[in-house]
């Protein structure tokens, strides 16, 4: 993503945003309320068009491209609110996204592997799911277009702490499995713990580029830009 | 989908008039349904694609562009195939009535009813059983999040409009036989389309099943015990369901 400006009408959202997820890696875009992290997602996937600036994958430019289009393209998306099909089954949410490709790693079986739970439940309507298994099958859908790089749009949003736990670990293991992340989160220790890197923003402008541990060694960094109290 | 298509009954009455001149080339009643449709579904996505594609969101627009076509549809016929009424001959095989326990059946009507439902189980097996189905709904769920996994959304509404209009079409060819084409056919089968939406619900195919089993059952006994009151008859559910469930028998969406 580089020199991105993305406005909601008139009202400028994004200024100049630019950084890089690198392959194989967890890049955390952290900031307040407001800061432009989900806009950033919703431009990347083409909800949002950017007005200035180039979004490439793996060098291809993608800014401006249908979502579906960038998605086929192996961008992975689990949107803030997980929003998966309530009125499908967990197994029809699963096989609407499925796309495969020469390099494929995820197929129903694994991700069910991954997530025992939504097998147990394949044939239920994803409506009915609680708020983690909601979660879960979004990342499971996301995963199940064998994304070349995986937005996660605040994961664990309101999610009791046992569950939120389990998504963490789940991104580990994406991460171990050499998935580059995209991670979005209001959870700063916990995108902390997962990231390589990380991008902070403050009212839709980057404020900080760097490693996690840097970002962890600077308290005064995360209280100015992040802290609440 | 979420689209108000007031051209289902022009589409009926075109597909019954594209009967008619099939029918002079080809004279198998099921050959000239099966072409009449695929005329009729490629107007559609025309239709779909060039105007109401515009209109996304916009339902008066919608009511009123179609309401317009309906119009321009029907005087089209008026001007190609004339004002007087065209019979559709009945399939000679099925002349002979159905005898029954003593009842005697029309074949044709009967075989109208199986096929309706065949067509209606083959629709429904679609849409609950196949990827297809499941990528259409997931479209109605959520329609930016489906794009956002890589279904081709528009593509696929296109699709879908355009065997609403084929299946449309092939009905008016079918229903010949019993209905033959004439000016003004259109505005006899719109308001039973509406009222079978209405009473079933929109966007349930259950609902327009038993909608349409209703509103069938409704209008034959109606016009047969109290002729003058046909029509009173036929609405009067239709008002109540409007009244006290609104979003009908099965409806997701209030209609």
């Amino acid at each position: 993503m580089q020199g991105v400006d993305a406005l909601y009408g008139d009202s400028h959202v994004l200024h100049g945003i630019s950084f890089e997820v690198g392959a194989g890696r967890v890049l955390a875009l952290l900031g307040r309320n407001g800061a432009g992290k989900t806009t950033c997602m919703s431009a990347i996937i083409g909800f949002l068009p950017p007005r200035k600036g180039a979004i490439r994958l793996f060098g291809e430019p993608i800014a401006g491209l249908a979502p579906e289009r960038i998605a086929r393209k192996g961008v992975g998306f689990v949107p803030q609110g997980r929003r998966i099909f309530p009125t499908l089954t967990v197994r029809e949410n699963l096989r609407v996204s499925e796309r495969r490709s020469a390099s494929s790693v995820w197929n129903l079986a694994r991700v069910f592997e991954l997530f025992p739970q939504l097998e147990e439940r394949a044939e239920q309507v994803a409506g009915s799911l609680s708020g983690g298994e909601q979660q879960m099958l979004a990342i499971a859908r996301a995963l199940m277009g064998n994304p070349r790089v995986l937005l996660m749009d605040e994961p664990s949003e309101g999610l009791a702490p046992l569950i939120v736990a389990e998504v963490g670990r789940t991104i580990a293991r994406l991460k171990d499995e050499g998935q580059s992340i995209l991670l979005v989160e209001q959870n700063v220790r916990l995108a902390l713990e997962l990231a390589d890197e990380v991008v902070i923003l403050n009212t839709g402008r980057v404020a900080f580029t760097g490693s996690a541990g840097e970002a962890r060694g600077n308290e005064a960094l995360i209280t100015q830009h992040l802290g609440v109290f | 989908m979420r689209i108000a298509n007031l051209t289902h009954g022009a589409l009926f009455m075109l597909g019954a008039y594209l009967g008619v001149s099939i029918l002079k080339l080809m004279p198998n009643l099921w050959v000239a349904a099966l072409l009449g449709g695929l005329a009729v579904a490629a107007f559609g996505g025309l239709l779909e694609r060039f105007i109401l594609r515009k209109l996304a969101g916009n339902i008066l627009g919608q009511v009123l562009v179609t309401l317009g076509f309906a119009y321009i549809i029907a005087d089209l016929c008026l001007v190609v195939w004339g004002g007087d009424p065209i019979p559709i001959p009945t399939p000679e095989f099925l002349q002979q009535p159905l005898r029954v326990a003593g009842f005697a059946f029309p074949a044709y009507r009967v075989a109208v009813v199986v096929l309706s439902v065949l067509v209606g189980m083959a629709l429904h097996l679609l849409m609950e059983r196949t990827r297809l189905g499941a990528m259409i709904r997931a479209g109605v769920d959520d329609m930016q999040m489906a794009r956002a996994v890589g279904i081709p959304v528009s593509k696929l509404f296109t699709l879908v409009f355009c065997l609403g209009a084929g299946l449309a079409g092939a009905g008016g060819v079918i229903g010949g036989p019993i209905m033959s084409a004439y000016p003004g056919l259109d505005a006899d089968m719109l308001p039973l389309a509406l009222i079978v939406v209405i009473l079933g619900g929109v966007g349930s195919l259950a609902g327009a099943f038993a909608g349409s089993f209703i509103t069938g059952f409704v209008y034959t006994f109606g016009v047969a015990l109290f002729p003058q009151l046909a029509y009173v008859i036929l609405f009067l559910p239709m008002i109540f369901v409007i009244a006290f469930r609104p979003r009908g028998l099965f409806g997701k969406f209030a209609a």
